[in-house]
Protein backbone atom coordinates (compact mmCIF):
# COMPACT_ATOMS: atom_id res chain seq x y z
CA UNK A 1 0.00 0.00 0.00
CA UNK A 2 1.90 3.06 -1.08
CA UNK A 3 1.50 5.71 1.44
CA UNK A 4 1.90 9.40 0.67
CA UNK A 5 4.54 10.88 -1.01
CA UNK A 6 8.34 10.51 1.13
CA UNK A 7 10.17 13.14 2.07
CA UNK A 8 14.03 13.03 0.38
CA UNK A 9 16.73 11.97 3.05
CA UNK A 10 19.61 13.95 2.62
CA UNK A 11 23.17 13.36 4.96
CA UNK A 12 25.13 16.84 5.40
CA UNK A 13 28.58 15.96 6.80
CA UNK A 14 31.57 18.23 7.11
CA UNK A 15 34.64 15.92 7.08
CA UNK A 16 37.83 16.85 7.87
CA UNK A 17 39.41 19.15 9.69
CA UNK A 18 39.17 22.91 9.10
CA UNK A 19 37.29 24.65 11.35
CA UNK A 20 33.62 26.29 10.79
CA UNK A 21 30.78 24.69 9.63
CA UNK A 22 28.11 27.74 9.17
CA UNK A 23 28.20 26.94 5.56
CA UNK A 24 27.01 23.38 6.22
CA UNK A 25 24.69 24.40 8.47
CA UNK A 26 23.28 27.02 5.72
CA UNK A 27 22.77 24.31 3.56
CA UNK A 28 21.10 22.13 5.91
CA UNK A 29 18.23 24.66 7.08
CA UNK A 30 17.62 25.15 3.05
CA UNK A 31 17.12 21.68 2.33
CA UNK A 32 15.07 21.15 5.17
CA UNK A 33 12.76 24.31 4.28
CA UNK A 34 12.73 22.98 0.99
CA UNK A 35 10.65 19.82 2.45
CA UNK A 36 13.65 17.44 2.96
CA UNK A 37 14.75 15.20 6.60
CA UNK A 38 17.95 16.70 6.76
CA UNK A 39 20.26 14.76 9.38
CA UNK A 40 22.87 16.90 10.70
CA UNK A 41 26.15 15.31 11.82
CA UNK A 42 28.12 18.48 12.13
CA UNK A 43 31.99 19.23 12.36
CA UNK A 44 35.03 16.84 11.71
CA UNK A 45 33.98 13.43 10.50
CA UNK A 46 35.79 10.83 9.30
CA UNK A 47 34.85 9.14 6.07
CA UNK A 48 33.93 6.17 7.55
CA UNK A 49 31.59 8.16 10.35
CA UNK A 50 29.88 9.68 7.31
CA UNK A 51 29.39 6.14 5.45
CA UNK A 52 27.74 4.56 8.43
CA UNK A 53 25.59 7.59 9.41
CA UNK A 54 24.41 7.69 5.89
CA UNK A 55 23.73 3.68 6.08
CA UNK A 56 22.07 3.84 9.18
CA UNK A 57 19.86 7.06 8.19
CA UNK A 58 19.12 4.90 4.73
CA UNK A 59 19.44 8.68 3.18
CA UNK A 60 18.95 9.08 -0.48
CA UNK A 61 21.87 11.76 -1.08
CA UNK A 62 25.19 12.17 1.08
CA UNK A 63 26.14 16.14 1.09
CA UNK A 64 29.23 17.23 1.92
CA UNK A 65 31.15 20.44 2.47
CA UNK A 66 34.56 20.43 1.96
CA UNK A 67 36.90 23.55 2.18
CA UNK A 68 40.41 21.79 3.27
CA UNK A 69 41.59 21.22 -0.15
CA UNK A 70 41.09 17.66 0.65
CA UNK A 71 38.52 16.70 -2.04
CA UNK A 72 40.39 14.89 -4.25
CA UNK A 73 40.66 11.99 -1.41
CA UNK A 74 37.39 12.60 1.01
CA UNK A 75 34.75 12.36 -1.82
CA UNK A 76 35.87 8.89 -3.29
CA UNK A 77 36.61 7.43 -0.09
CA UNK A 78 33.64 8.37 0.76
CA UNK A 79 31.85 6.79 -2.14
CA UNK A 80 33.85 3.75 -2.03
CA UNK A 81 33.24 2.65 1.45
CA UNK A 82 29.30 3.61 0.94
CA UNK A 83 29.42 1.12 -2.25
CA UNK A 84 30.88 -1.18 -0.70
CA UNK A 85 28.21 -1.43 1.96
CA UNK A 86 26.12 -1.96 -1.21
CA UNK A 87 24.97 1.67 -1.74
CA UNK A 88 25.70 2.84 -4.99
CA UNK A 89 22.57 4.21 -5.63
CA UNK A 90 23.11 6.91 -3.25
CA UNK A 91 23.99 10.56 -4.55
CA UNK A 92 27.40 11.82 -3.10
CA UNK A 93 26.97 15.45 -3.47
CA UNK A 94 28.45 18.69 -2.27
CA UNK A 95 30.82 21.78 -2.59
CA UNK A 96 33.87 23.29 -1.78
CA UNK A 97 36.84 25.03 -3.19
CA UNK A 98 37.03 23.00 -6.25
CA UNK A 99 38.73 23.31 -9.78
CA UNK A 100 37.05 22.26 -12.53
CA UNK A 101 39.09 19.78 -13.65
CA UNK A 102 38.90 18.25 -10.16
CA UNK A 103 35.11 17.68 -10.72
CA UNK A 104 35.29 16.31 -13.71
CA UNK A 105 37.84 13.38 -12.44
CA UNK A 106 35.26 13.64 -9.00
CA UNK A 107 32.37 12.97 -11.77
CA UNK A 108 34.05 9.65 -13.24
CA UNK A 109 34.35 8.49 -10.13
CA UNK A 110 31.07 8.42 -9.11
CA UNK A 111 30.53 11.74 -7.54
CA UNK A 112 27.76 13.89 -8.48
CA UNK A 113 27.25 17.30 -9.53
CA UNK A 114 29.75 20.05 -6.94
CA UNK A 115 29.11 23.40 -6.18
CA UNK A 116 31.66 26.04 -5.62
CA UNK A 117 31.65 28.70 -2.58
CA UNK A 118 28.99 31.66 -2.91
CA UNK A 119 26.70 29.29 -4.99
CA UNK A 120 22.94 29.70 -4.01
CA UNK A 121 20.78 27.04 -2.10
CA UNK A 122 18.45 26.85 -4.59
CA UNK A 123 20.37 25.52 -6.93
CA UNK A 124 21.40 22.79 -4.77
CA UNK A 125 18.01 22.18 -3.97
CA UNK A 126 17.04 22.26 -7.95
CA UNK A 127 19.38 19.61 -8.62
CA UNK A 128 18.81 17.32 -5.54
CA UNK A 129 14.95 17.31 -6.68
CA UNK A 130 15.43 16.87 -10.10
CA UNK A 131 17.99 14.06 -9.10
CA UNK A 132 15.52 12.03 -6.99
CA UNK A 133 12.49 12.58 -9.42
CA UNK A 134 14.74 10.59 -11.39
CA UNK A 135 16.59 7.82 -9.07
CA UNK A 136 14.22 7.66 -6.06
CA UNK A 137 11.69 5.40 -6.15
CA UNK A 138 8.72 6.97 -4.47
CA UNK B 1 16.21 -3.14 -2.05
CA UNK B 2 13.90 -5.64 -2.71
CA UNK B 3 11.65 -6.93 -0.07
CA UNK B 4 13.55 -10.41 -0.75
CA UNK B 5 16.56 -8.98 -0.34
CA UNK B 6 15.80 -6.73 3.19
CA UNK B 7 14.37 -9.89 4.79
CA UNK B 8 17.73 -11.87 3.65
CA UNK B 9 19.73 -9.07 4.97
CA UNK B 10 18.18 -9.10 8.20
CA UNK B 11 18.96 -12.36 8.41
CA UNK B 12 22.36 -12.36 7.76
CA UNK B 13 22.17 -8.85 9.98
CA UNK B 14 23.35 -6.35 7.58
CA UNK B 15 23.19 -2.70 8.77
CA UNK B 16 22.10 -1.60 5.70
CA UNK B 17 18.81 -3.90 5.38
CA UNK B 18 17.65 -2.89 9.05
CA UNK B 19 18.22 0.26 7.57
CA UNK B 20 16.06 -0.49 4.58
CA UNK B 21 13.11 -2.47 6.56
CA UNK B 22 13.15 1.15 8.70
CA UNK B 23 12.12 2.87 5.48
CA UNK B 24 9.90 0.07 4.42
CA UNK B 25 7.60 1.06 7.85
CA UNK B 26 8.84 4.40 8.16
CA UNK B 27 7.07 4.92 4.77
CA UNK B 28 4.49 1.64 4.98
CA UNK B 29 5.50 0.65 1.81
CA UNK B 30 4.40 -2.26 0.04
CA UNK B 31 5.24 -4.78 1.77
CA UNK B 32 6.17 -3.47 5.40
CA UNK B 33 3.46 -5.37 7.16
CA UNK B 34 5.11 -8.88 5.85
CA UNK B 35 8.39 -8.01 7.46
CA UNK B 36 7.23 -6.98 10.65
CA UNK B 37 5.03 -9.70 10.38
CA UNK B 38 8.49 -11.75 9.68
CA UNK B 39 10.58 -9.99 12.80
CA UNK B 40 7.40 -10.83 15.14
CA UNK B 41 8.19 -14.36 16.09
CA UNK B 42 11.57 -13.02 17.11
CA UNK B 43 10.33 -10.49 19.73
CA UNK B 44 10.26 -10.88 23.65
CA UNK B 45 12.57 -13.21 23.79
CA UNK B 46 16.50 -12.00 24.55
CA UNK B 47 14.66 -9.75 27.02
CA UNK B 48 15.08 -6.08 25.17
CA UNK B 49 14.55 -3.34 27.11
CA UNK B 50 13.15 -0.11 25.80
CA UNK B 51 14.05 3.37 27.57
CA UNK B 52 12.60 6.52 26.43
CA UNK B 53 13.93 9.75 27.23
CA UNK B 54 11.73 12.89 27.11
CA UNK B 55 12.29 16.06 27.99
CA UNK B 56 12.30 19.91 26.47
CA UNK B 57 14.74 20.97 24.22
CA UNK B 58 17.62 21.37 24.93
CA UNK B 59 17.72 19.42 28.34
CA UNK B 60 20.18 17.11 27.29
CA UNK B 61 18.66 14.23 26.37
CA UNK B 62 20.99 13.55 23.36
CA UNK B 63 24.18 14.29 25.40
CA UNK B 64 22.62 11.76 28.27
CA UNK B 65 21.60 9.23 25.59
CA UNK B 66 25.47 9.04 24.36
CA UNK B 67 26.63 8.79 27.70
CA UNK B 68 23.83 5.71 28.15
CA UNK B 69 25.31 3.85 24.86
CA UNK B 70 28.97 4.07 26.63
CA UNK B 71 27.53 2.95 30.24
CA UNK B 72 25.75 0.19 28.23
CA UNK B 73 28.23 -0.69 26.00
CA UNK B 74 30.41 -1.20 28.67
CA UNK B 75 28.42 -4.20 29.44
CA UNK B 76 28.62 -5.42 26.50
CA UNK B 77 25.07 -4.65 25.72
CA UNK B 78 24.13 -3.65 21.88
CA UNK B 79 22.28 -0.36 21.59
CA UNK B 80 19.79 0.71 19.06
CA UNK B 81 18.69 4.30 19.16
CA UNK B 82 15.80 5.97 17.92
CA UNK B 83 15.75 9.96 17.83
CA UNK B 84 12.58 11.33 17.23
CA UNK B 85 12.72 15.52 16.23
CA UNK B 86 9.40 16.92 15.03
CA UNK B 87 8.59 17.80 11.37
CA UNK B 88 7.72 21.50 10.25
CA UNK B 89 4.22 21.36 9.49
CA UNK B 90 4.75 24.28 6.96
CA UNK B 91 7.16 22.79 4.86
CA UNK B 92 7.04 19.13 5.80
CA UNK B 93 11.01 19.16 6.40
CA UNK B 94 12.87 18.53 9.40
CA UNK B 95 16.67 19.36 10.41
CA UNK B 96 17.33 15.94 12.93
CA UNK B 97 20.46 16.42 14.73
CA UNK B 98 20.70 14.44 17.65
CA UNK B 99 23.47 12.37 16.11
CA UNK B 100 25.98 15.19 16.59
CA UNK B 101 25.54 14.44 20.33
CA UNK B 102 26.46 10.53 20.17
CA UNK B 103 29.24 11.22 18.29
CA UNK B 104 31.29 8.60 20.34
CA UNK B 105 29.18 6.04 19.08
CA UNK B 106 29.31 6.49 15.74
CA UNK B 107 31.55 4.23 14.83
CA UNK B 108 30.55 1.21 16.90
CA UNK B 109 29.22 -1.60 15.22
CA UNK B 110 27.34 -3.08 18.04
CA UNK B 111 25.22 0.75 18.00
CA UNK B 112 22.95 1.53 15.21
CA UNK B 113 21.26 5.22 15.58
CA UNK B 114 18.46 6.11 13.62
CA UNK B 115 16.73 9.77 13.47
CA UNK B 116 13.17 9.99 12.61
CA UNK B 117 10.89 13.07 11.78
CA UNK B 118 7.63 13.30 13.37
CA UNK B 119 5.89 13.91 9.74
CA UNK B 120 1.99 13.49 9.41
CA UNK B 121 2.48 10.40 11.02
CA UNK B 122 -0.42 8.33 9.61
CA UNK B 123 -1.46 5.92 11.61
CA UNK B 124 -0.04 7.37 14.79
CA UNK B 125 4.04 7.91 15.47
CA UNK B 126 3.36 5.83 18.34
CA UNK B 127 2.68 2.83 16.28
CA UNK B 128 5.40 3.89 13.69
CA UNK B 129 8.20 4.03 16.30
CA UNK B 130 7.40 0.91 17.98
CA UNK B 131 7.50 -0.89 14.77
CA UNK B 132 10.88 0.17 14.64
CA UNK B 133 11.54 -0.63 17.71
CA UNK B 134 10.68 -3.92 16.70
CA UNK B 135 12.68 -4.04 14.12
CA UNK B 136 15.78 -2.85 16.28
CA UNK B 137 14.90 -5.78 18.83
CA UNK B 138 14.29 -8.84 16.55
CA UNK B 139 17.73 -7.33 15.20
CA UNK B 140 19.40 -8.56 18.52
CA UNK B 141 20.03 -4.93 20.36
CA UNK B 142 20.10 -5.35 24.10
CA UNK B 143 19.07 -1.87 25.18
CA UNK B 144 16.48 0.36 22.81
CA UNK B 145 17.07 4.22 23.49
CA UNK B 146 14.44 5.99 22.32
CA UNK B 147 14.71 10.02 22.45
CA UNK B 148 11.63 12.63 21.59
CA UNK B 149 11.10 16.17 22.61
CA UNK B 150 8.76 15.96 25.47
CA UNK B 151 5.73 18.82 24.52
CA UNK B 152 3.37 17.13 22.33
CA UNK B 153 0.70 14.84 22.65
CA UNK B 154 2.70 12.26 19.75
CA UNK B 155 5.73 12.82 21.28
CA UNK B 156 4.81 11.56 25.25
CA UNK B 157 2.54 8.41 23.32
CA UNK B 158 6.15 7.78 21.92
CA UNK B 159 7.65 7.72 24.86
CA UNK B 160 5.00 5.23 26.88
CA UNK B 161 5.48 2.71 24.02
CA UNK B 162 9.11 2.27 26.12
CA UNK B 163 9.31 0.16 29.43
CA UNK B 164 10.58 3.29 31.45
CA UNK B 165 10.22 6.34 30.45
CA UNK B 166 12.81 8.91 31.99
CA UNK B 167 12.02 13.12 32.03
CA UNK B 168 14.99 14.99 31.44
CA UNK B 169 14.76 18.52 33.37
CA UNK B 170 17.35 21.22 33.80
CA UNK B 171 17.42 23.50 36.59
CA UNK B 172 15.43 26.08 34.15
CA UNK B 173 12.69 24.28 34.51
CA UNK B 174 12.53 25.05 38.05
CA UNK B 175 9.77 27.78 37.49
CA UNK B 176 7.88 25.83 35.11
CA UNK B 177 7.18 22.36 35.72
CA UNK B 178 3.29 23.29 37.14
CA UNK B 179 2.64 24.68 34.21
CA UNK B 180 4.41 21.53 31.40
CA UNK B 181 1.65 20.09 29.86
CA UNK B 182 -0.60 18.11 31.81
CA UNK B 183 0.73 14.88 31.11
CA UNK B 184 4.45 15.27 31.12
CA UNK B 185 5.26 15.39 34.69
CA UNK B 186 3.35 12.54 35.30
CA UNK B 187 4.87 10.22 32.70
CA UNK B 188 8.20 9.78 33.89
CA UNK B 189 9.31 6.04 35.83
CA UNK B 190 12.42 7.92 36.19
CA UNK B 191 13.25 11.66 36.65
CA UNK B 192 16.40 13.36 35.73
CA UNK B 193 18.05 16.88 36.83
CA UNK B 194 20.52 17.29 34.45
CA UNK B 195 22.65 19.94 33.83
CA UNK B 196 23.02 19.38 37.67
CA UNK B 197 26.51 21.88 37.46
CA UNK B 198 24.01 24.74 37.33
CA UNK B 199 22.34 26.71 40.28
CA UNK B 200 18.89 25.79 41.08
CA UNK B 201 19.26 22.28 40.64
CA UNK B 202 17.81 21.46 44.00
CA UNK B 203 15.31 23.78 43.86
CA UNK B 204 14.20 21.65 41.16
CA UNK B 205 14.58 18.75 43.01
CA UNK B 206 12.30 20.11 45.36
CA UNK B 207 9.71 20.98 43.39
CA UNK B 208 9.65 17.25 41.94
CA UNK B 209 9.67 15.84 45.12
CA UNK B 210 6.77 18.09 46.82
CA UNK B 211 4.69 16.72 43.22
CA UNK B 212 5.82 12.98 43.63
CA UNK B 213 4.73 13.56 47.62
CA UNK B 214 1.28 15.03 46.71
CA UNK B 215 0.77 12.07 44.10
CA UNK B 216 1.61 9.84 46.92
CA UNK B 217 -1.09 11.50 49.44
CA UNK B 218 1.67 13.11 51.14
CA UNK B 219 3.69 16.34 50.15
CA UNK B 220 5.88 16.39 53.28
CA UNK B 221 6.85 12.41 53.04
CA UNK B 222 10.97 13.26 52.26
CA UNK B 223 11.29 15.63 55.80
CA UNK B 224 11.87 14.08 58.73
CA UNK B 225 8.87 13.68 61.45
CA UNK B 226 9.39 16.26 64.48
CA UNK B 227 8.69 13.21 67.16
CA UNK B 228 10.87 10.34 67.26
CA UNK B 229 10.54 8.20 64.14
CA UNK B 230 9.08 4.11 65.24
CA UNK B 231 12.17 1.92 65.19
CA UNK B 232 13.07 0.32 61.46
CA UNK B 233 12.75 -2.68 60.47
CA UNK B 234 16.13 -3.69 60.00
CA UNK B 235 17.69 -3.51 56.11
CA UNK B 236 18.16 -6.81 54.08
CA UNK B 237 21.79 -8.49 55.54
CA UNK B 238 22.89 -7.88 51.92
CA UNK B 239 22.74 -4.12 52.16
CA UNK B 240 21.01 -4.13 48.60
CA UNK B 241 19.51 -1.11 47.41
CA UNK B 242 16.96 -0.88 44.78
CA UNK B 243 13.26 -2.26 45.98
CA UNK B 244 10.68 -0.53 44.12
CA UNK B 245 10.00 2.29 47.51
CA UNK B 246 13.93 2.71 47.53
CA UNK B 247 15.01 6.23 46.51
CA UNK B 248 19.24 6.16 47.88
CA UNK B 249 18.76 8.16 51.00
CA UNK B 250 17.25 7.02 53.88
CA UNK B 251 13.73 7.68 54.09
CA UNK B 252 13.59 8.41 58.09
CA UNK B 253 10.35 7.44 59.70
CA UNK B 254 9.20 5.38 56.63
CA UNK B 255 8.11 1.71 56.57
CA UNK B 256 10.87 -0.35 54.30
CA UNK B 257 8.40 -1.78 52.67
CA UNK B 258 5.16 0.25 51.23
CA UNK B 259 2.07 -2.00 51.44
CA UNK B 260 0.77 -0.99 47.75
CA UNK B 261 4.48 -2.00 46.42
CA UNK B 262 3.73 0.93 44.14
CA UNK B 263 6.87 1.92 41.82
CA UNK B 264 8.16 5.47 43.92
CA UNK B 265 10.03 7.54 40.99
CA UNK B 266 13.83 8.37 41.63
CA UNK B 267 15.11 11.67 41.14
CA UNK B 268 18.68 11.55 40.05
CA UNK B 269 20.94 14.34 39.57
CA UNK B 270 23.07 14.01 36.14
CA UNK B 271 25.97 16.36 34.26
CA UNK B 272 25.59 14.83 31.27
CA UNK B 273 28.02 16.33 29.27
CA UNK B 274 30.57 15.29 32.36
CA UNK B 275 28.99 12.18 32.33
CA UNK B 276 28.10 12.26 36.33
CA UNK B 277 25.06 10.98 37.25
CA UNK B 278 25.01 8.33 34.55
CA UNK B 279 25.63 5.24 36.17
CA UNK B 280 23.60 5.13 38.61
CA UNK B 281 20.58 6.64 36.11
CA UNK B 282 21.13 3.38 34.10
CA UNK B 283 20.44 1.76 37.90
CA UNK B 284 17.63 3.10 38.23
CA UNK B 285 16.31 2.03 34.96
CA UNK B 286 17.39 -1.43 35.76
CA UNK B 287 15.75 -1.37 38.96
CA UNK B 288 12.38 -0.67 37.55
CA UNK B 289 12.51 -2.78 34.84
CA UNK B 290 13.31 -5.35 37.62
CA UNK B 291 9.74 -4.06 39.30
CA UNK B 292 8.08 -4.31 36.08
CA UNK B 293 9.04 -7.95 35.95
CA UNK B 294 8.70 -8.55 39.99
CA UNK B 295 5.12 -7.86 39.98
CA UNK B 296 4.23 -9.42 36.54
CA UNK B 297 3.27 -5.90 35.39
CA UNK B 298 5.72 -6.15 32.30
CA UNK B 299 4.00 -9.63 31.20
CA UNK B 300 0.61 -7.57 31.73
CA UNK B 301 1.66 -4.43 29.90
CA UNK B 302 2.81 -6.33 27.18
CA UNK B 303 -0.36 -8.08 26.98
CA UNK B 304 -2.07 -4.70 26.64
CA UNK B 305 0.58 -3.31 23.93
CA UNK B 306 -0.36 -6.23 21.87
CA UNK B 307 -3.90 -5.36 21.93
CA UNK B 308 -2.90 -1.85 21.52
CA UNK B 309 -0.86 -2.69 18.23
CA UNK B 310 -3.73 -4.67 17.14
CA UNK B 311 -5.97 -2.34 17.47
CA UNK B 312 -3.97 0.24 15.57
CA UNK B 313 -2.87 -2.42 12.76
CA UNK B 314 -6.37 -2.62 11.94
CA UNK B 315 -7.52 0.56 12.46
CA UNK B 316 -4.93 1.69 9.93
CA UNK B 317 -5.80 -0.66 7.34
CA UNK B 318 -9.69 -0.07 7.38
CA UNK B 319 -8.86 3.70 7.26
CA UNK B 320 -6.53 2.82 4.19
CA UNK B 321 -8.99 0.53 2.66
CA UNK B 322 -11.99 3.20 3.23
CA UNK B 323 -9.44 5.92 1.60
CA UNK B 324 -7.89 3.83 -1.62
CA UNK B 325 -10.44 0.74 -2.03
CA UNK B 326 -13.88 2.52 -1.70
CA UNK B 327 -15.40 5.36 -3.51
CA UNK B 328 -16.26 7.12 0.16
CA UNK B 329 -14.12 10.01 -0.19
CA UNK B 330 -15.91 10.86 -3.96
CA UNK B 331 -19.36 10.28 -2.16
CA UNK B 332 -18.00 13.11 0.51
CA UNK B 333 -16.83 15.32 -2.08
CA UNK B 334 -20.49 14.83 -4.09
CA UNK B 335 -22.47 15.94 -0.51
CA UNK B 336 -19.84 18.58 0.67
CA UNK B 337 -22.56 21.44 -1.30
CA UNK B 338 -25.27 19.97 0.88
CA UNK B 339 -23.44 20.64 4.15
CA UNK B 340 -21.51 23.77 3.12
CA UNK B 341 -25.08 25.09 2.13
CA UNK B 342 -26.43 23.35 5.79
CA UNK B 343 -29.00 21.44 4.19
CA UNK B 344 -27.16 18.23 5.44
CA UNK B 345 -25.14 17.79 8.39
CA UNK B 346 -21.56 16.37 7.92
CA UNK B 347 -22.87 13.69 10.93
CA UNK B 348 -25.75 12.67 8.16
CA UNK B 349 -23.25 12.15 5.66
CA UNK B 350 -20.92 10.29 7.69
CA UNK B 351 -23.32 8.35 8.40
CA UNK B 352 -25.04 7.73 4.89
CA UNK B 353 -21.46 7.29 3.60
CA UNK B 354 -20.79 4.25 6.78
CA UNK B 355 -23.85 2.38 5.56
CA UNK B 356 -22.71 2.54 1.61
CA UNK B 357 -19.48 0.97 2.70
CA UNK B 358 -20.86 -1.52 5.10
CA UNK B 359 -23.39 -2.57 2.16
CA UNK B 360 -20.75 -2.41 -0.24
CA UNK B 361 -21.81 0.17 -2.60
CA UNK B 362 -19.05 2.02 -2.49
CA UNK B 363 -16.73 -0.92 -2.97
N1 LIG C 1 26.25 22.74 31.55
C1 LIG C 1 25.78 21.60 31.03
N2 LIG C 1 25.49 21.53 29.72
C2 LIG C 1 25.01 20.36 29.23
C3 LIG C 1 24.80 19.23 30.05
N3 LIG C 1 24.30 18.25 29.30
C4 LIG C 1 24.18 18.73 28.03
N4 LIG C 1 24.62 20.01 27.99
C5 LIG C 1 24.62 20.89 26.80
O1 LIG C 1 23.29 21.24 26.49
C6 LIG C 1 23.13 21.43 25.08
C7 LIG C 1 21.94 20.65 24.56
O2 LIG C 1 22.21 19.28 24.68
P1 LIG C 1 21.44 18.16 23.83
O3 LIG C 1 21.94 16.85 24.32
O4 LIG C 1 21.55 18.44 22.39
O5 LIG C 1 19.93 18.41 24.31
P2 LIG C 1 18.56 17.80 23.74
O6 LIG C 1 17.95 18.83 22.85
O7 LIG C 1 17.72 17.59 24.97
O8 LIG C 1 18.87 16.52 23.04
C8 LIG C 1 24.46 21.03 24.47
O9 LIG C 1 25.21 22.17 24.20
C9 LIG C 1 25.12 20.19 25.55
O10 LIG C 1 26.52 20.22 25.48
C10 LIG C 1 25.14 19.34 31.46
O11 LIG C 1 24.97 18.42 32.25
N5 LIG C 1 25.61 20.54 31.88
MG1 LIG D 1 18.38 15.86 21.08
Amino acid sequence: MPGPKRPIRVLIAKPGLDGHDRGAKVVAAALRDAGMEVIYTGLHQTPEMIAQAAIQEDVDVIGLSILSGAHMTLFPRIRKLVDAAGRSDILVTGGGIIPPDDMDSLERQGIGKLFGPGTPTTELIAYIEEWAAEHVSA
Amino acid sequence: MRLEAILEGLERREPAALARAISLVENQRDGFERVLSHVHARLRRGGTRRIGITGPPGAGKSTLTERLIQQFRSQELRVGVVAVDPTSPFTGGALLGDRIRMEAASLDPNVFIRSMATRGARGGLATTTEEVTDLLEAFGFDRILLETVGVGQTELDVARTAETTVLVLVPESGDGIQTLKAGVMEIADVYVINKSDRPGADKLRQEIEVMLGIRHGNAFRHMAPHHAPPPRAPRPADGRTGGPADRGAPPSGRPPVRPSDVWDPPVIATVASRGDGVAELAQAVDRHYAYLEAGGLLAERRRQQLAQRTRAVLERAVQHWISEATRAEELLQRRLDDVADGRRSPYDVAAEILDQVKTGALG
